[in-house]
This record gives structure tokens, C-alpha cells and sequence, in this order.
């Protein structure tokens, strides 16, 4: 009898634990403070700021065609997109109309990127829950897209290939069948992943019925992307607000309704099918033309106030720009995806395990540089 | 065992102190033959701390996947203590909220340590040099051992630099100690 | 909705706001004591919808300070862009956190770049810079050299 009541008493204590900012699951610096009962979590609270550049106040005293090198470095994993956000913002403003090719083309590229940024998800993710063969698989075939973006844009990771106005240099001859063969390869190569991933019994366990997300949580959090859409909320920029060459193909808007960590995980998935789809629709007909349109060395806008929203591989990036009709915008606001995301990791995680929350923050896919920009 | 990479001349290597004390450490035989086998076992078996801020992270864990494979080097697996790496990869932009979380890493990390200041933020601040939330450069706030430029560096570009820092472990010496940093 | 049928009902609502057609979207400025009971409207009334807040920028207009809001509503798709302005010496706005989530977030980083302070938020302290840190960054007026620079 007395040894029950001992027992009962320290179970009540709640603790505080530190989790980051150096840690191997946070995907970056993160500081998690997390208030735990047992192994129980009872509250996260993130501390950000441990990459804040200070990437907005530095706009201020920027070019147009500047602030594309420093939009790439935010979501770093879906630069181009981002970097399309700018130029869309910029040519809207001026009117400059961009030839078919550049749409195309910047719709090819904006795919390529989220198929990559998919598979490095996959690989963080897997390795988060244990798996590591999976991050071999995964890099091992990112490789081949990194590949082809080198041979076009000469860089790996950071490209700023897009700018304002079209491309900065046309596509490269071998670029086309490169491309074709890697849908090729791919497409043979996804099931291996759900082989390894999706239908084993022990990710099911930790990813069925974990993180909760009802619809009208992630509207009033603002948790876009896939990990939006899994939870039922249709908010996919390019179906919506059409942009580039996206009114022109067709492709699914993969939705699921569970809400949880598997639901998450199979959009993704599925993301990458639908991505290689709208390739595969374009990749034979770009049609010829200027890969730039002709701008003024001195860019800039008139005055007034903008807003672009693109589809990044995480969720919905908007530029805000407020202009006074100098060369330097007055006011440039960064949307980012990720930070909503974050807001709704407290709720997720009420309730779930510790390791449950490595495998909800996987789920979620938050790149911290984005966070804090 | 002399020192045989290839890509950089001896003479290039411009670290008076370490090359006066590898002339002056040539006396005892046996203490010289230890030497090269204490330090050729360090060399080729340096292990690094998980630490990557932002972009070149990526590129990090890039060189240790399977196309150019790092293991092969002799990074082997990556430690998530301190307490148990060798060597601390900087790979990524260090700003004034992060440098005394950077600091006690580094405190933690026992001896022999080594650094490698990965791109351009960590090398000098990089492309956001003109931010007010910066540190520019990672040598302000610990000692740096080998700076790898590039934004992000290559993966090649990375494993040029492990291997000027396993040429730099070689000419140290287990039996007269380098003056602590 | 159109904008015309948006400008209608919103002046309705709130008759002491300003609604003007900007080149995207349509534009509401309101004071900030009215803002509070302006928004609860906007989510409720059944024909305006407004559930998604995608935007919450702080800005600097060199006199004064504002709040520049984007919403979105996920079931008729009209967007609508509201501004609420307060004066530098002490900037107050109500929060909306209570209405949308996401803006406990975005209300700390407005507060941490301009100094703008949310009544009644729940929790309202610097989100990316230390917590010693003097000055508020964004602001036209900020001077680097109080801070440290390495």
C-alpha cells in the first residue's frame, strides 16, 4: 500500500527539457522546451531565432535583382520557387510580359525542385524514425536531379536562376532527354521507397492516428503544403492562383482527410507522382523563344503595393512588397510557410510521446532557415 | 611517414610554428615512428559533431551520402555529443543568438579538437555580411583549422578541406605537445 | 464575391472604415478600436467567411506605425487586405489571435521588429532576437551601433 502512494508521486512531477539547438532531429537550430510528465508531453514551445539573418531589414537596402540571391538562401531545399515568387511580383508590377518558353521552362524547374525537396524529406524522415537505409536511397537519387540543374544553372543547391524578367541563361542541349530519363528511373523507383517506408508495420505504428490536425485547425493556423492538404484543406497556390505554365497541365490536388502523421506522409508521396505527371506533360513541347524578356538595367517599381503567392514545397510563400517608386523596395515582407507550420507543432504534440514528436516534426518538414529569416 | 598528399606543396603550407616543432621533434627514432602511427590512426579516423545551421548543412550531408561518400575518408559515423567528436564541421551562418550555444559546444568537445569553418557565412559572414543579427565569420568566436570558401561549397570542395586538416593532423606530434589554443 | 459586393457589405459593418480598390486587392483601413469587432465579423458572417489570415505584416510609414493584414476565405475565395495604424510613442493594436491562431506567431514578430504592442495577447515577447536586445530592427529610425556587433 505504501509503496503505491511513493510511486503516484513521482509520476506527478512535471520537468522542463531543453531539446536543441544542436540536436540530430530538430532538422536545423531549433530549441524545443518541452514540459514533460514521465515521457508524456504536455506542451512544446519553440524558441526561434538561433538563423535570424535579418534577411527583410537588409532588402531595404537592395536591388531587385540582389534580393533574388537572398530569397534562394531561405527555403533553401525549394529555391527556385521562391526565387519565382520575386520575379512574378516584379514583372507583375512592371507589366512585363515573359515569353511562353521562360513559363515552361520555370514550370519544369519549379517540379524538378519539389520532387527534390520531397526526397530529401524522405531521407530526414526515415532516418529520423531509424531507418538509415533511407537516407542513402533518398540523396542517392536527389543526386540525379542535382545533376541536371548543374549542367543548366551551374550550381547544386542555391541556383538564383530565375530573374526578373525570364531565365538567366537558356537551357542546356542535353537538358530534355535527361530530364525524360530521370522520369524514367523514378517512376521505377517509388515503389521501392513504399517498399521500405510507407508499408512497414513499425512507421505505421508511429505515424497512424499520431499528430492530430482537424481542417479547421490548419485553416486558423495556417498550416499550408502537404501538410495542409492533410488534413483536408485545399489550399494548393497553384490550382487556386494559377501562376507559370500551371493553368495549362493538368494534375491532381492530392488531398487526405485523417489528419494525422501517415496522411501527411502518403501526400508527399503522392506530391511526387503528380510532379513527374505535369513534367512529363511539358517536357516535349517547350516552345522556342527569348529565354529573357528586355528590362531596365535599374529596376524599379511604381508606387503601390504587391503580393505574389507561390506553391513552395512546404506551403504557400507570399512576397509582400510595398514600393515608394525607388530601387529599393520600402517595405519587402517574406511569407513563409514554415512559420505557420511551427505554430500548430504545440498542438500536434499534446499528449504524445517524445518520440512521437520527432515523427511529428518530421512530418511537418520545417526547414528553420525559412522560420527565421 | 612524411606527408604525401598531393594537391598542396609542402612549402605552401604556411604554419610556421607546427613545421619548426616537426624539425625539432625529429630526435628520438622510436619517438618519431609512434608519432607517424599515433597520428596516422588520428588522421584517418576523425569523427564530427551533427552540427549544421542552414544551406551548406545540405551540401554536408551530401558528401556523406552515397555518390561521394565520406566514410571512405574516414569519417565514419557522426556523433550527436560533443563529448564524443573529434571535429566540428561549422557548416552554415552563425548569428549573436546561436555564437555562446556555439561557444559551449566547442568547451565541451575534449582534446585534440579540430575545426573546419564550411562556406562563406562561416568563413567571413558570406552574403549577409551587411545584416545587423551576424557574426562574420566563425574565428571570432573559436579557432578555425581549415576554411572551406564557397556558397555552398561543393562536396568535393569539402572533402579537399578534411583532407588538409588530416595533412595538419599529421605533423602534430603526440610526444611534444603543440602550445594549447 | 466581387469587390463592389465586398465594399458594400464591409461599410455596412463598419461604417467608420475606409474602403478603397487597390490595384490587387480590395483595401479596409480601420482604427484600432474598432478593428477587434470588425474581425469577429469578418470570420462570422456566414457570407464573408474569412477563416484563412495568410499575412501579417508590420510596417514603418515613417510617421506612424501599422498593421497590414491579408485574409482569405476558403469557401467563396475573395481576399480582402485590412490596415490598422497607430502613432510611434506608443503603438497599440488588439489582438486577433483569439480569432486566428496563426496570428500568435506573426503578432510576436511584428512586436519584435516594431515595438507594436497586441492587447491581451496571451504571451507577447521577442520571437527571434534576444530578449536583451535594444531597439526594434525594422523601424526607419533604428540605430545598429546600440547592439553589439561582431
Amino acid at each position: 500500500m505504501a509503496e503505491e502512494i511513493i510511486i503516484k508521486e513521482a509520476d506527478e512531477q512535471e520537468i522542463s527539457i531543453n531539446m536543441g539547438p544542436q540536436h540530430p532531429s530538430t532538422h536545423g537550430v531549433l530549441r524545443l522546451v518541452l514540459s514533460l510528465k514521465g515521457e508524456i508531453v504536455n506542451k512544446v514551445e519553440p524558441h526561434c531565432g538561433y538563423i535570424h539573418r535579418g534577411i527583410e531589414k537588409m532588402t531595404e537596402s537592395m536591388t531587385y535583382q540582389q534580393i533574388i540571391h537572398l530569397t534562394d538562401r531561405l527555403d533553401y531545399l525549394s529555391a527556385h520557387i521562391n526565387n519565382g515568387a520575386v520575379c512574378l511580383a516584379v514583372e507583375k508590377a512592371l507589366e512585363v510580359e515573359v515569353s511562353e518558353r521562360v513559363k515552361v521552362i520555370r514550370t519544369i524547374m519549379d517540379e524538378l525542385n519539389r520532387i527534390a525537396s520531397h526526397q530529401l524529406w524522405w531521407c530526414s524522415f526515415g532516418m529520423d524514425l531509424g531507418g538509415l537505409t533511407c537516407f542513402f536511397y533518398g540523396l542517392r537519387d536527389r543526386e540525379k536531379i542535382l545533376d541536371i540543374f548543374e549542367e543548366t544553372t551551374g550550381s547544386r543547391l542555391i541556383q538564383s536562376y530565375y530573374c526578373p524578367g525570364g531565365l538567366m541563361a537558356d537551357l542546356h542541349p542535353n537538358f530534355q532527354t535527361k530530364v525524360k530519363e530521370f522520369i524514367k528511373y523514378f517512376r521505377k523507383i517509388l515503389p521501392e521507397y513504399d517498399e521500405l517506408l510507407s508499408g512497414n508495420i513499425i512507421m505505421m505504428e508511429r505515424a497512424i492516428g499520431m499528430g492530430l490536425l482537424t481542417k479547421e485547425q490548419a485553416i486558423s493556423y495556417g498550416v499550408t503544403g502537404p501538410s495542409g492538404r492533410g488534413s483536408g484543406f485545399s489550399c494548393d497556390v497553384r490550382k487556386h492562383h494559377p501562376y507559370h505554365a500551371y493553368d495549362k497541365v493538368k494534375f491532381n490536388e492530392v488531398l487526405r482527410t485523417e489528419g494525422d502523421t501517415y496522411a501527411r506522409y502518403m501526400v508527399r508521396m503522392d506530391e511526387m507522382r503528380e510532379s513527374m505527371n505535369i513534367i512529363e506533360q511539358l517536357i516535349d513541347n517547350i516552345p522556342e523563344g527569348d529565354y529573357v524578356a528586355k528590362m531596365k538595367p535599374v529596376i524599379k517599381l511604381p508606387e503601390g503595393e504587391y503580393y505574389q503567392r507561390v506553391e513552395a514545397a512546404r506551403g504557400e510563400f507570399g512576397v509582400y512588397i510595398i514600393s515608394k517608386g525607388e530601387k529599393n523596395p520600402y517595405r519587402m515582407k517574406l511569407r513563409s510557410p514554415n512559420f505557420s507550420n511551427l505554430s500548430s507543432l504545440d498542438l500536434m504534440a499534446r499528449g504524445n510521446k517524445i518520440a512521437d514528436l520527432v515523427a511529428i516534426g518530421g512530418s511537418l518538414d520545417y526547414v528553420i532557415p525559412d522560420i527565421d529569416r | 611517414m612524411g606527408v604525401k598528399i598531393k594537391s598542396m606543396k609542402y612549402e605552401d603550407f604556411e604554419d610556421n610554428e607546427t613545421l619548426e616543432l616537426f624539425k625539432q621533434s625529429g630526435g628520438n627514432i622510436l619517438f618519431t615512428t609512434l608519432d607517424g602511427i599515433i597520428n596516422w590512426g588520428r588522421s584517418n579516423s576523425i569523427w564530427p559533431l551533427t552540427f549544421a545551421t542552414s544551406c551548406c548543412g545540405i551540401e554536408m550531408m551530401a558528401t556523406g551520402a552515397a555518390r561521394h561518400d565520406f566514410a571512405r575518408f574516414g569519417i565514419e559515423v557522426y556523433r550527436a555529443s560533443p563529448r564524443q567528436a573529434d571535429v566540428i564541421v561549422v557548416a552554415g551562418t552563425i548569428v549573436p543568438k546561436m555564437a555562446p550555444v556555439l561557444k559551449r559546444l566547442y568547451d565541451q568537445m575534449p582534446d585534440p579538437k579540430y575545426v573546419i569553418a564550411m562556406g562563406a557565412c562561416a568563413v567571413s559572414g558570406g552574403p549577409f555580411v551587411n545584416s545587423y543579427h551576424i557574426v562574420k565569420g566563425v574565428d571570432k568566436i573559436i579557432p578555425v583549422d581549415v576554411y572551406v570558401p564557397g556558397c555552398p561549397p561543393r562536396p568535393e570542395a569539402l572533402l579537399y578541406g578534411v583532407m588538409q586538416l588530416q595533412r595538419k593532423i599529421k605533423l602534430e606530434s603526440a610526444f611534444n605537445k603543440k602550445k594549447d589554443k | 464575391m466581387t469587390n463592389q459586393e465586398l465594399k458594400d457589405n464591409l461599410q455596412r459593418i463598419e461604417p467608420t472604415a475606409t474602403i478603397e480598390e487597390g490595384k490587387q486587392y480590395l483595401n479596409v483601413t480601420v482604427s484600432p478600436e474598432k478593428w477587434h469587432n470588425l474581425a469577429t465579423q469578418l470570420k462570422e458572417n456566414k457570407e464573408l467567411a474569412f477563416d484563412y489570415l495568410f499575412n501579417l505584416t508590420g510596417v514603418d510609414y515613417g510617421d506612424n506605425l501599422g498593421v497590414v493584414y491579408h485574409l482569405e476565405s476558403t469557401t467563396h475565395h475573395h481576399v480582402v487586405v485590412v490596415k490598422v495604424a497607430t502613432n510611434r510613442e506608443n503603438p497599440e493594436i488588439p489582438t486577433i489571435c483569439d480569432i486566428w491562431r496563426t496570428a500568435e506567431f506573426h503578432e510576436r514578430e511584428a512586436f519584435d521588429f516594431f515595438g507594436i504592442k497586441f492587447t491581451n495577447h496571451p504571451d507577447l515577447r521577442r520571437i527571434f532576437l534576444d530578449e536583451d536586445w535594444k531597439g526594434f530592427p525594422l523601424r526607419k529610425d533604428y540605430d545598429p551601433s546600440v547592439n553589439p556587433t561582431y
